[in-house]
């Protein structure tokens, strides 16, 4: 198979950035897209040019490290997929690739296809936990939590932290991300207690570091490579608008952690 | 408690080394207990002038980092990824054992500490397995505790499932994510600590070197990964948590960044390296499809409770696995091993899979791969059960392979999946470089020569969560108020050093991609290292990575700018300690002239192609000192006390 490839280059975040061409042969359609760009580098770092610097790291579609959007689409064509879950045998010879890095909201380029997107982990250190220190607990199993409720929490809690909702946000929107996090401790009882002062903590994180609101647009549901719903950002924003409302005027705004 | 002097430290490459392992006298099931009560503690107020660095932030770093953040420590946690999210303990797929006993089957401490003992092939140091055993509830408790969405029956009360290598219902689960869940867990405490501000995280630096005072560790060079900058670190002990080395075989389930090089600095500055050719090979991943694979995925374990393993009877058998009849199928496991049948120990069912494509009998277009068949199990519980419990197993088989694993059986071969051995630690988990302590998979202390499945996740967050945080006290209370400051010139000095090594491996301006190179001493690991082991392959191998060296550093080839993001020199720093670790590797399987667990030398095996172990000569951890490059390293040895549990021929039949 022979591909054309369009691939984003950007020496560091302050520069404007290109497209650059390549025509790669020798791809078979059992090789994953990113041990196409293995493949790829390895020819340019034989002949002398600059390899392609992307991240990646599972190769399983788990840590959320690889982040391209390819033709437009973060992580591609491929449905509930991330990057490095794409093989060459859904593509055809000849076929022409335009790859580039996450952007939107608070994503800045590192370098070619490489995002900073440490926004996302600010966003959980606002409030994205169950304050417990390490020590003896509950025994579990005194606190039985309801098959569905748990499963819904874990459908939440499936999120990678990729980044793909942003990157497919016209808004540039982390609430996707967000909402997770928010429906994955507020479903659950151990999460009630610090439900309000999380979710609001949270939302002030996500504004304060440049990303977007959501308006429906539905992307990052499309595009999230692990099928996390938007009827979480439902449940994000019924449970903004209540913490709001329970709380009083003068502590709205920044909480003191607890 | 009987505490002798630390650990001897030889003042020259040749002085012998006092492996002091300092298990605490007393019955093994109190040996922990009268540690806790009778070990230094560092008060409450003190505890915020003493400064921790913590390198990795998987299951082990994070969980560390987190519970020493909380108890008012001052922690800096290091990772090369770009978020403390993303370690490879992410992946883990399968579960995390508890002697919880929900299941009212019979599990207990000892059961638990029986199996660890047992799969690890009675080459792990008991006090520590049992300690582990005993850990193991809480973590549960702990986990829930953060809001880990383990599966719930419908009563609402947390479920179970088995694993390979026992015969009680333990494991506990979230979907095939376990490992996502209780690192999620684990990320979201540390994140908590950052909040609080006890915890520094410091992503995209990646340990370079370990700085050394006056004999006590004190202090990291790390590399900035997007600027090239080094930095150097200073602390009052330091704490690596940095994984696993499968990637030296090149193609292994490992994340492929995961690399031994923080290990390795710390091993060639004086950290004993254990049993580093105990290397797990899991039976159960989808086989290589093509040369320029970059990894292998693992297909759970977990999967061997309803799947059958089976080959055709005959090695010309070409009909599709439908339509081959009960008569023509070879179901080894369950013939071989009636008592545990699919379910026995990872090395069984790996060897079992390599001796029935060695006979011919191996399906697939490469002839290296075996059935692992749901026929059955749907026929039995329905499509909907198996898709509740597999579902997302089989969907990333489907996508990987383009086969629908529901109406055609998965092909399946054993991959290296985990590496039992690395830094050698006493009961405080501490290396023979005081100062200086190892945690989770980066550490040998638990497995023995075999890891039992859904035991990893369980000893990384009972170190992490647990142990360290315990033991550490008990050297930083003789050092209160010691600081060094990294204007000390024992940091510039190794920052030079580290300085030099990179432009060193830039100024090759070779041929060969680093990526080439690796690729070759993959091949030389798993040909000659792997699952089967002999005398002249393993002297073969040596001779061949000895020869890769000098190739690596004259024929090297990266791009010039180091002061970058630079992928290729990043593979090749790391490369260049995979030369030197694969080398200790094979040096390692050759001494151990036994087989034990996952190692099984060729050499030493029943008709059957049982290992045979030797408990006279070998009953022993073998712990590497490092002498110089080019030097052979040292072989010193802790020898295995069994006083809870005598060595008993390992019999799954």
């Amino acid at each position: 198979m022979r591909l054309v490839l369009h691939i984003w280059r950007q020496a560091k975040t302050a520069d404007k950035g290109h497209f650059e061409r390549h025509e790669l042969d020798g791809v078979v359609a059992d090789m994953s897209f990113l041990e196409m760009l293995d493949l790829l580098n390895d020819k340019l770092l034989e002949s002398d040019k600059l390899p392609v610097v992307f991240d990646s790291d599972c190769r399983e579609g788990i840590c959320g490290t690889c982040s391209l959007v390819i033709n437009g689409y973060a992580h591609g064509p491929g449905h509930a997929a991330a990057t490095c879950q794409l093989y060459m045998r859904d593509f055809h010879d000849g076929q022409e690739l335009w790859i580039e890095p996450f952007r939107g909201g608070a994503f800045k380029v590192v370098k070619d296809l490489m995002t900073d997107r440490s926004a996302l982990d600010r966003i959980i250190q606002a409030g994205g936990y169950i304050s417990v220190p390490t020590g003896p607990k509950p025994e579990p199993n005194s606190n039985p939590i309801p098959q569905d409720i748990a499963e819904r929490a874990m459908d939440a809690a499936a999120c990678i932290g990729c980044g793909a909702c942003v990157a497919a946000c016209p808004n540039g929107s982390a609430m996707l991300f967000m909402s997770a996090k928010v429906s994955h401790l507020g479903s659950l009882p151990q999460g009630q207690p610090e439900r309000d002062q999380r979710v609001i903590n949270m939302v002030e994180q996500h504004e304060e570091e440049g990303f977007g609101s959501c308006t429906n647009h539905a992307e990052c549901q499309a595009a999230c490579p692990k099928e996390i719903s938007i009827d979480f950002i439902g449940q994000l924003n019924r449970d903004y608008q209540r913490a709001m409302l329970l709380k009083p005027h003068k502590l709205r705004g920044k909480l003191p952690n607890a | 408690m009987s505490h002798a002097t630390p650990t001897a430290m030889p003042d020259n490459a040749s002085a012998a080394w006092s492996l002091n392992s300092k298990v605490p006298e007393g019955p093994i099931a109190e040996k922990w207990t009268r540690y806790r009560e009778h070990v230094k503690l560092v008060g409450p107020n003190n505890k915020r002038s003493y400064d921790i660095i913590v390198v990795g932030s998987g299951l082990a770093g994070a969980s560390a980092a987190a519970s020493l953040g909380a108890l008012g420590y001052n922690v800096r946690c290091f990772t090369y990824h770009d978020s403390t999210r993303r370690a490879h303990s992410i992946a883990a797929q399968g579960g995390i054992n508890a002697a919880k006993n929900y299941q009212g089957d019979g599990d207990s401490i000892d059961r638990l500490f029986y199996d660890t003992q047992k799969g690890g092939d009675f080459r792990a140091r008991e006090a520590n397995v049992h300690r582990l055993a005993e850990g193991s509830a809480s973590i549960i408790d702990q986990c829930v505790a953060q809001g880990v969405p383990f599966a719930r029956e419908y009563s609402g009360l947390l479920s179970n499932r088995s694993f390979g290598g026992v015969l009680v219902s333990r494991t506990f689960y979230a979907r095939g994510q376990t490992g996502q869940q209780l690192l999620l867990g684990a990320y979201q405490a540390l994140q908590q600590q950052v909040n609080a501000g006890k915890v520094k995280t410091h992503p995209r630096e990646e340990m370079q070197d370990l700085v050394i005072i006056d004999g006590r560790a004190r202090g990291i060079v790390t590399r900035h990964l997007d600027t090239g900058e080094l930095h150097t670190y200073a602390a009052d002990a330091v704490v690596l948590g940095t994984g696993g080395y499968g990637p030296v075989y090149y193609r292994s389930t490992n994340a492929v960044n995961c690399n031994i090089t923080a290990n390795w600095r710390a091993h060639r500055r004086g950290a004993g390296f254990a049993n580093p050719c105990f290397v797990q090979i899991h039976p159960t991943c989808i086989p290589v499809q093509g040369d320029e694979q970059s990894k292998l995925t693992l297909m759970s374990e977990s999967l061997r409770n309803d799947g059958r393993i089976w080959v055709p009877r005959k090695p010309d058998e070409k009909r599709p696995p439908s339509e081959i009849p009960e008569s023509d199928r070879f179901y080894y496991l369950e013939e071989r091993y009636p008592a545990y049948g699919n379910l026995v120990p990872r090395d069984v069912a790996s060897r079992n899979a390599k001796y029935v494509c060695d006979d011919g009998l191996g399906v697939g277009a490469s002839g290296q791969a075996v059935y692992l068949d749901f026929r059955d199990a749907i026929k039995r519980f329905g499509h909907d059960t198996i898709a509740a419990r597999y579902g997302n197993l089989f969907d990333m088989y489907k996508e990987i392979t383009a086969e629908n694993p529901y109406d055609t059986p998965m092909r399946i071969f054993p991959a290296v999946h985990y590496c039992m051995g690395g830094l050698w630690v006493d009961y405080e988990l501490a290396t023979t470089i005081p100062g200086l302590y190892s945690i989770g998979e980066s550490n040998f202390s638990d497995h023995g020569a075999n890891r039992l499945g859904a035991s990893a996740l369980m000893q990384c967050l009972n170190d992490g969560y647990f142990v360290l945080p315990v033991t550490i006290g008990n050297y930083l209370a003789d050092h209160f108020r010691d600081k060094v400051k990294t204007s000390e010139p024992a940091f510039a000095q190794v920052k030079a050093e580290s300085q030099a090594r990179i432009d060193r491996i830039a100024a090759i301006r070779g041929k060969r991609t680093p990526m080439s190179i690796h690729k070759e001493l993959g091949q030389i690991m798993w040909d000659h290292c792997g699952m089967s082991r002999n005398a002249a392959g393993l002297r073969g191998a040596i001779d061949q990575i000895r020869d890769l060296q000098k190739q690596f550093w004259t024929d090297v080839k990266i791009p010039a700018d180091t002061m970058t993001t630079n992928q290729p020199l990043e593979r090749a720093l790391r490369l260049s300690d995979f030369l030197e670790l694969g080398e200790t590797m094979c040096l390692d399987a050759l001494a151990r002239d036994e087989s034990a667990g996952c190692h099984l030398r060729e050499e030493h095996q029943t008709d059957e192609g049982e290992a045979v172990r030797d408990d006279v000569n070998f009953a022993h951890t073998a712990v590497w000192e490092y002498r110089g490059e080019g030097a052979e390293p040292a072989r010193h040895t802790e020898p295995l006390t069994f006083e809870a549990l005598k060595p008993t021929t390992r019999s799954y039949k």
